[in-house]
């Protein structure tokens, strides 16, 4: 079977190429933008406190280079869809290199922009606290981190669909069961990866404003990062569904549609519910570090208004398996 | 690969419930995040009314809840009905 009239091998390549830009141009507006972030709040870090410049760009540096990891994810998976030998070329390989591209190129946005805000938050608690910069650079490392995660399921996801062998598989639906997986954990890591963020900058803040509440603030911050994470594993699941069921072969273009749509239902859904997790997240950091007394009253109100938050993640999750298993 | 008029109507549905739950999902999504990280706010101020701040937190998240619901019934309706 052909598209187009084009053969097979020209198709692939072409959807390589397609896959590898938008994985690169798409992967790269998430880190430039926070780290340029990153950058503005050291210059206002340094304007506030001059005689700390070297700790404040040694805290910027180390936080862009975490931020720039996302994109660097992309790098690596555009440079593969270039020059990757395509040996069983067809319409489902080339669904696949087109959905890695698409999935690590949205993957990349949430937790680029995402791990620059407590970057430059950092920059400013040093210039604030420049006796625990150390402290606040380790609180920022750990915030970092976890904000890249959903990047990670994005490139796990994308180097599956990169090497996944499609030789045997019905073209179609399979292409659209893999487009849809590439979009459920791309479109989801957007809100979890920028959600995280927003807990790790109040907790850089937090831990600034009073040192000696840093514990309550970073297990606070850990644990409102974690529940943040959570659509962007229900995207990843739901690719892993789609990527690892096998279709029957159908023409019907319904029935290629409906697995499209069920990667697009999850990755869409995610998006909110992370974004929204992260903003109860930075609200009870903020307060934590200010009234550690009441950290268990705060925690519990957290978790309940996150848990409430995430149900519409949890209902495009319900309609995206039904889109898969019942329609 | 040949469309016929009911696969393409059935193809429109399946598409249709998709988005609307996807989108639908986000606006609440952020609302309900941000009235919960104002309800912790207003517990770190006044701790003493924590009972009454959660329970004003859950009906304002509930009502915001309700577009998200109205989302999930159309995609149903979408996936099942029409």
């Amino acid at each position: 079977m052909t598209l187009l009239g084009m053969d097979n091998l020209a198709l692939t390549h072409t959807a390589a190429f397609i896959g590898g830009a938008l994985a690169m141009g798409l992967g790269a507006i998430g880190a430039a933008t926070g780290e340029g972030y990153t950058a503005s709040r050291a210059s206002e870090a340094i304007a506030r406190s001059q005689e700390n410049a070297g700790d404040i760009i040694k805290n910027m540096l180390v936080g862009q280079a975490i931020s720039e990891s996302a994109s660097i994810f992309s790098l690596v998976v555009a440079i593969l869809l270039l020059f990757m030998d395509i040996t069983d070329p067809g319409i489902a390989k080339a669904a696949s290199l087109l959905a890695a591209g698409l999935c690590m190129g949205f993957g990349a946005i949430g937790s680029g922009v995402g791990a620059g805000i407590p970057a430059g938050r950092s920059c400013l608690a040093i210039a604030r606290q420049p006796a625990i910069s150390g402290r606040i650079t380790t609180n920022m490392l750990i915030g970092t981190a976890v904000c890249q995660t959903p990047a990670i399921f994005a490139m796990v996801v994308a180097l599956i669909l990169l090497f996944k062998p499609t030789g045997d598989l019905a073209a179609f639906p399979t292409c659209a069961a893999l487009i849809g997986a590439g979009l459920s954990t791309g479109l989801a890591a957007i809100g979890s990866g920028y959600g995280g963020g927003m807990a790790a900058g109040a907790s850089c803040e937090g831990v600034s404003r009073q040192p000696e509440t840093a514990t309550a603030v970073t297990t606070t911050m850990l644990v409102g990062q974690a529940v943040a994470q959570t659509p962007s594993v229900f995207g990843l699941l739901i690719s892993f569904v789609l990527m690892f069921r096998s279709f029957p072969e159908s023409t019907a273009l319904s029935a290629s549609v409906g697995l499209l749509s069920a990667g697009l239902c999850m990755g869409l859904g995610g998006i909110g519910p992370g974004i929204g997790n992260g903003m109860t997240a930075e609200g009870a950091v903020r307060w934590v570090a200010r009234r550690a007394d009441y950290a268990g009253d705060l925690m519990r109100i957290m978790l309940v208004g996150q848990a409430v938050s995430q149900s519409t993640a949890i209902y495009a999750m319900v309609v995206s398996l039904v889109l898969i298993f019942v329609v | 690969m040949a469309i016929e008029g009911v696969d393409l109507v059935k193809a429109a549905a399946l598409l249709g419930a998709g988005l609307s739950m996807g989108l639908g999902a986000i606006g609440p999504g952020v609302g309900e995040g941000m009235a919960a990280a104002k309800a912790c706010e207003a517990i770190g101020r006044n701790p003493k009314e924590a009972g009454l701040l959660t329970r004003t937190m859950l009906v304002g998240q509930a009502v915001a809840e309700s577009t998200g619901i109205y989302s999930l019934v159309i995609a149903l309706l979408l996936l099942f009905v029409v």
